[in-house]
């Protein structure tokens, strides 16, 4: 890839981040430059070449450059470095160690190692000599915090080939030569755990990619219940500002059964990523009793920092996952807020002055976005070993309109939607994702279905279509209780709508701040769930229809204990009893 | 910094607009400074030789022979601790008759903290404002506006918070303050003898509005001078905000950029978060808070201006009249604070967050009630009760006039529960109602 004599060029013209540089000889799109501004070397990447003038857009302030400044180009796309080490670490959108920075400010053109080049890892190999391999296939394993990182044939390795050496185990620095293999014409090339790649192209080393068919744990009920994700699924959560995007996803990425959870900050605020760094390495995986951080990697881009590492921030996490998922293991991959990708796109059409689409977003947007959810998704590698990438992106919809252009596309991309609403976080019920008008593809899947039956319960698809019916039934009793007036309507009417009002309390309504109610082990999802519909299921006796929201009241207040309780403890006994109590007595 | 010793003056504009004007020159560096006939410039796009510059005074009057000197630097403030008790203009200029500041020269729009180096905020800002140390607790390192209406009371419930919050030092940025409303700040400021911890640098109606551009970024330069440097709690003051954004869509239509929803700049949301997340709490010590103002038309949040700022801050202050009880009230269902869980039960007492929750879905049901009795339906007995719950608790908690410490505020509210419902109705965790509830 490296050419010979790199290209330069002088720049000519500059609107804040787009500069225009005339070139002398060949380059790519997407190819990346560094532009000399003093002493400092500001990095770029082609994004138009219009004759001898490349449209480069910087990832860094443009203050105080000139025309006439020397720009090299560097003969390759913008890549990442992948090799051990990157867990628990904190990067910038293009993968500089933010830790190994300077200073309390960033700093102009300081670019840092994203892997650490002094630590030895204890190799264990798995391929021998004479081997036949190809790319992404696994040559030896180290452990990564307790991941079993495996080192693997660099992905742009084209062809097979036969490993001529590899080392014993022992313990060995990221840089040490680990292995020579050699293609069919004899040439041999040295392999050491450290790989690039092009963060715009998806890494393809794998066999097949069905259907995702798994159930994805996130303690989140009213997704795991109502609307699941499957391993390797995508989704997405639209919110207006302050209805939860951000707690829901922090949540998710806490309590998810996922191998490595990768955090894009992408445009949004850095104190919530500060409270990922604070929280993280204090916070248990309840599944391994490991810190929650050592699973965990951070892109950090956010709202302050430059614009089109911005854009580059939600590729770089991606390709992190994809590396992962090559390794055989469950990646959940968050990026909170993909509208802030999407208005990098648009910021830097505007100056290209291309005809824009819809809200002055490119016309392109719909293709971009899909593009990349494609490349989540479930895999079988070419070992036979599986791995997955589910996706979730939030999308901050202007005005909360969901019409607008970024939700639509990707609308038409993720096959989970869980839309907040603005009415209920004013109400205070979250997560404020709303019952009615969310959905999951997923359950349609057959495959999906089996496997809830399977591992849920033979049952639990009818009582989960129950549950969204009461709640459907409910919304209508209440919009006739609106138009009629309480003593307009039938008591079962009131009654209908204080059911709906149980699942809503109880199943639906989950305090993301309580150290038990914020995260529910499907098991006990699945003991709420049939115990509210028990409840459902019973005929009571109203004289008034005041009668039924205080008896409703105090029932939703007994469950409401439980749900705040320890599972099957005394406490949740306890209150589960007065609960039977109250259900008795009011029963036919 | 470039040597300033030879500077070339050119004396030949190829192009003017109502913002810009546009000439050949050459050595000039993005977004440095220039002087046309004597008004301050900067420049804002370099195409060859044809340098772009935006003047802050706007261009009336500019001939196309008009003098142009390039300073070869971005614009600056010069900072030390002699800005205490000052008032600026938007250039960072003495507008108090006092002498010019000694100390040393920084770029304003310094680059961002690396959010490694921030520390989680974690201290609890005390208003005495029940509306707002109850249900939307601030928290020092913050950044939240008040959205309000322009008729309403919001200078004032700005200063009172400046004043009660403790800060080191209080740094005032007024964009399009009219004279009168710079006038009261000075004077609060003065009667409350806080002058000495007090920097303004205001642009007034008065001035041309985009000098206004100018203001956020002098102002964050002069608070991280205090914050890192010296270590200080530093509360900004940004108002209004959305006066500022007007600016910006001036300038950006004035040089035919497409403009996106709202005629603002398709890069509003990156503006206004390079100016809040300026906000920060350093580990050592060291802070910014930012309260801003941003005015609403017609009560709109949908709008580009309030839509783009609910995304970047921490939360949003709706300030609103209850005509029930002929005050202005913390309106609290579209008032948060985000990082009030960092505080909240933990330097509060532990009941605060439930009280808090449960108080708001009850304020919630006398609304619901409310519109029952509108549309004419008759009420319940649990519909009467949280009618007078939500008329009590307007008056004595969400009133701005409301003045007493957070134990109190949750007592006010215990009583309240207490007198009008039932331990069921309010659902909360059995062990605080069996430590707290009034009986
Ligand atoms: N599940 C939840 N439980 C309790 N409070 C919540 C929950 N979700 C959101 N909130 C409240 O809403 C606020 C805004 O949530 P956030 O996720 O930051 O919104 P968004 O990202 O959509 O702007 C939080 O600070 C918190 O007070
Ligand atoms: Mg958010």
């Amino acid at each position: 890839m490296e050419k010979e004599n790199k290209t330069t060029g002088k720049v000519v013209g500059i609107v804040s981040n787009l500069v225009m540089v005339e070139v002398n000889g060949p380059i790519a799109q997407n190819e990346i430059c560094y532009i000399s501004l003093e002493k400092e070397r500001l990095m770029a990447e082609v994004i138009k070449v219009v004759g001898k003038h490349a449209y480069v857009q910087v990832f860094e302030s443009t203050r105080g450059l000139k025309p006439g400044s020397v720009a090299e180009f560097q003969g390759h796309l913008l890549e990442v470095t992948l090799g051990p080490g990157i867990l628990s670490r904190n990067y910038d959108g293009l993968q500089n160690d933010l830790d190994k920075m300077e200073g309390i400010f960033l700093k102009r053109g300081e670019y840092t190692d994203p892997l650490n080049r002094e630590k030895k890892w204890e190799f264990k190999p798995i391929v021998k000599v004479g081997d036949e391999v190809q790319a992404g296939a696994w040559l030896g394993e180290v452990n990564e915090n307790d991941q079993p990182h495996k080192v693997m044939v660099p992905f742009k390795m084209k062809g097979t080939f036969k490993i001529k050496e590899i080392v014993s185990e022992g313990e060995y620095t990221v840089d040490h030569k680990i292995a020579v293999v050699t293609d069919d014409d004899g040439n041999d090339t040295d392999l050491t755990m450290v790989q690039k790649w092009p963060v715009k192209v998806a890494i393809g080393s794998y066999k097949e990619k069905p259907r995702p068919f798994k159930l994805l744990e996130t303690g989140v009920r009213c997704m795991d219940t109502l609307n699941p994700i499957t391993e390797g699924g995508t989704g997405f959560i639209p919110g207006p500002f302050g209805t939860g995007k951000t707690v829901l996803q922090h949540a998710i990425s806490k309590q998810a059964e996922a191998d490595i959870v990768i955090i894009a900050a992408c445009g949004e605020r850095a104190n919530e990523v500060v409270e990922i760094f604070t929280e993280f390495p204090e916070l248990e995986d309840p599944r391994t009793g490991k810190k929650l951080i050592e699973r965990t990697i951070i892109i950090a881009n956010t709202s302050n920092m430059p614009v089109a590492a911005r854009e580059a921030s939600v590729y770089t996490a991606m390709t992190i996952g994809e590396y992962y998922r090559a390794m055989g293991l469950k990646v959940l991959l968050m990026a909170d807020s993909t509208s802030r990708w999407a208005q990098a796109l648009r910021e830097m059409s505007n100056r290209l002055e291309e005809l824009p689409g819809p809200d002055a977003f490119p016309m392109d947007l719909s293709a971009v976005i899909s593009n990349f959810y494609s490349r989540a998704g479930f895999v079988y590698l070419n070992n036979g070993k599986t791995g997955s990438i589910t996706f979730i992106g939030t999308v901050s919809p202007a005005g909360g309109n969901l019409k607008e252009p970024v939700t639509e596309s990707t609308r038409k991309a993720a096959r989970c939607f869980y839309g907040l609403s603005q009415a209920r976080a004013d109400s205070k019920r979250y997560p404020a994702i709303d019952p009615i008008d969310s959905y999951s593809k997923y359950l349609e899947y057959p495959e999906v279905q089996e496997n809830l039956e399977t591992n849920v319960g033979d049952s639990w698809l009818k009582e989960v279509t129950k549950a969204k019916d009461v709640l459907l039934r409910g919304k209508e009793a209440m919009e006739q209780i609106n138009i009629l007036g309480d003593d307009g309507v039938p008591i079962s009417f009131h009654e209908t709508f204080w059911k709906s009002e149980l699942i809503d309390f109880v199943i639906l309504q989950q305090d993301a701040f309580d150290k038990i109610d914020a995260s529910t082990p499907m098991k006990r999802q699945q003991y709420m769930l049939s115990k509210v519909l028990d409840v459902v299921d019973s005929s009571f006796v109203f004289s008034h229809f005041e009668d039924v929201s205080s008896f409703f009241k105090e029932v939703i207040n007994e469950f409401k204990q439980m749900n705040y309780s320890e599972f099957e403890s005394d406490k949740f006994k306890q209150h589960e009893g007065a609960l039977n109590e109250l259900l008795k007595k009011q029963a036919n | 910094m470039e040597s300033q010793a030879f500077q070339k003056v050119y004396t030949k504009l190829t192009n003017i607009t109502k913002a810009t004007v546009t000439l050949k020159a050459d050595g000039v560096g993005y977004d440095e400074i220039a002087s046309v006939n004597g008004k301050l410039a900067q420049v804002v796009k370099i195409t060859g030789d044809d340098i772009t510059l935006q003047i802050f005074e706007g261009t009336e009057g500019i001939p196309t022979n008009a003098e142009v000197s390039f300073l070869g630097k971005p614009p600056q403030l010069t900072v030390s601790d002699e800005l205490a008790g000052r008032f600026f203009n938007a250039y960072g200029a003495p507008i108090d008759g006092g002498p010019e500041i000694q100390g040393e020269v920084r770029d304003i729009g310094s680059p961002s903290v690396n959010p490694v180096r921030r520390k989680q905020p974690s201290n609890l800002i005390a208003t005495g404002i029940a509306g707002i140390d109850l249900n939307n607790t601030l928290v020092s390192g913050q950044k939240i506006p008040f959205f309000a209406d322009p008729d309403q009371p919001y200078n004032q419930v700005m200063a009172m918070v400046a004043l009660r919050a403790k800060a080191d030092k209080i740094i005032l940025g007024g964009m399009g303050l009219t004279n009168d409303d710079y006038l009261y700040f000075k004077n609060v400021f003065d009667n409350a003898g806080a002058l000495d911890r007090i920097i303004s640098f205001v642009n007034t109606t008065e001035n041309p509005p985009v000098e206004r551009l100018l203001v956020p970024d002098m102002a964050l330069t002069a608070a991280e001078y205090f914050a890192v440097d010296k270590n200080e709690s530093v509360l900004v003051l940004l108002t209004d905000m959305t006066l500022y954004a007007d600016a910006l869509s001036i300038v950006s239509n004035r040089m035919d950029q497409i403009p996106s929803k709202d005629s603002m700049p398709g890069s509003l949301y990156s503006d206004l978060a390079k100016i809040y997340e300026k906000a920060v709490q350093f580990p050592s010590g060291g802070s910014i808070t930012i309260i801003a103002v941003t005015t609403l038309s017609g009560g709109d949040i949908t709008h580009a201006i309030p839509d783009n700022t609910g995304y970047i801050t921490e939360g949003q202050l709706f300030l609103r009249r209850d005509s029930d009880i002929g005050k202005v009230i913390v309106d609290p269902f579209r008032s948060l604070s985000r990082l009030k869980q960092l505080v909240i039960g933990k330097q509060t007492r532990e009941d605060h967050p439930q009280v808090m929750n449960s108080a708001i879905r009850l304020y919630a049901d006398a609304a619901n009630a409310r519109t029952k009795l509108e549309n004419g339906f008759d009420l319940t007995d649990y519909d009467e009760r949280t009618l007078k719950f939500a008329r009590e608790y307007s008056d004595s908690i969400l009133a701005i006039d409301v003045n007493v410490g957070t134990d109190t505020m949750l007592d006010i509210t215990w009583d309240l529960f207490s007198k009008h419902f039932k331990k069921a109705e309010v659902a909360i965790r059995e062990s605080l109602v069996e430590k707290y509830w009034k009986s």
